[in-house]
């Protein structure tokens, strides 16, 4: 699971309000290369919730002086896209777990695929 | 029949229309230019026919949502051959996800479940969050016999339909239940974009 795909990851268990930024609890995380396209990540960045990406940074010890707000004129700055690029696209979570912030369910990852499917009473 | 078996019957449709998928993908790239660069999903992805294709097309990256997790260590696997980076999976009940994802995604593709034995509707269903999901456009094939029911819809729900092909399979009987020896099945192509 990638942390372009998890910024967009809500819990819908019944009668939870605001199931997001989902927590996660890596046990494995792998970092695969993938080649830097600066004009689609600097695209991707307004579509983020910017908080909960570097929230879910900082679970993977991975938030590597990623400011805590976006800075002005991001889309020329290409050492921070390079950063924004690592951080989307290139960490994965392996294995782990997401755990909705309201109710506490877990939701686990195994071979990187998070499973959002919930049982017939949530 | 249980429900398993029901899933597996679906499964075996979709590998008959694996090649079809190639030149649809090989259209929404080079007519539309809505994969090179591009934020995709793919619903109902199964074994990643679609998001092989649309990692391979260079889309920023391809997200594959679907139910059955066997289909989904399929794609792993499809995805670990092709060396592929730019594809990312989750598992969930794609009826269920609402507008999580509104607008989230540049392009939505999909070959949807056609609402055969045991999930009527579940086609429109597929179209109605796709269509939430993308902010440019949506591709899908649906069922040339509904065609008109699906243009009502798209007409209520805002968004322009054109149908850029038309395809034709022969389906051979392969489950006890099927009485014909094959049958012909007719399946539209169609983009749709919000007006």
């Amino acid at each position: 699971m990638k942390l372009l795909t998890h910024n967009m990851l809500t819990s819908h268990v019944k009668g939870v309000i605001k199931g997001y930024p989902l927590i996660i609890k890596a046990t494995e995380v792998k970092v695969n290369e993938l080649e830097f396209n600066g004009q689609f990540v600097s695209r991707m960045i307004p579509k983020l919730e910017w908080s909960a990406l570097i929230q879910a940074a900082g679970w993977l010890g991975q938030s590597q002086d990623l400011p805590s707000t976006l800075i002005p004129d991001y889309e020329n700055d290409e050492e921070f896209l390079r950063k924004v690029h690592r951080i989307l696209l290139e960490v994965e979570v392996i294995e782990g777990c997401l755990q909705c912030p309201e109710s506490g369910r877990e939701f686990p990852i195994s071979k990187g695929v998070p499973n959002m499917l919930l049982n017939e009473d949530e | 029949m249980s429900g398993t078996d029901g899933l597996e019957y679906t499964i075996q449709l979709f590998y008959v229309f694996s090649l079809t998928v190639g030149c649809m993908l090989y259209t929404i790239h080079n007519t539309f230019d809505d994969i090179q660069n591009k934020l995709v999903a793919d619903l109902g992805c199964g074994c990643g026919v679609l998001s092989v294709g649309a990692a391979v097309l260079d889309a920023g990256l391809c997200v594959g949502f679907d139910i059955d997790e066997y289909a989904l260590d399929i794609f792993k696997g499809n995805v670990e051959d092709f060396e592929l980076s730019n594809i990312d999976t989750v598992q969930c009940d794609v009826c269920s996800i609402g507008s999580s994802y509104a607008k989230k995604f540049d392009t939505v593709i999909m070959n949807p479940p056609f609402g055969t034995k045991h999930n009527q509707g579940i086609d429109m269903q597929f179209l109605r969050t796709a269509i939430s999901m993308a902010s440019t456009a949506v591709y899908s094939l649906h069922k040339t016999s509904t065609r008109d029911h699906i243009q009502k819809k798209a007409n209520d729900w805002k968004v322009k339909m054109e149908v850029i092909a038309e395809l034709r399979y022969d389906l051979p009987a392969s489950y006890k239940f099927h009485k014909k020896k094959s049958v012909d099945i007719q399946v539209d192509f169609i983009r749709f974009t919000p007006t």
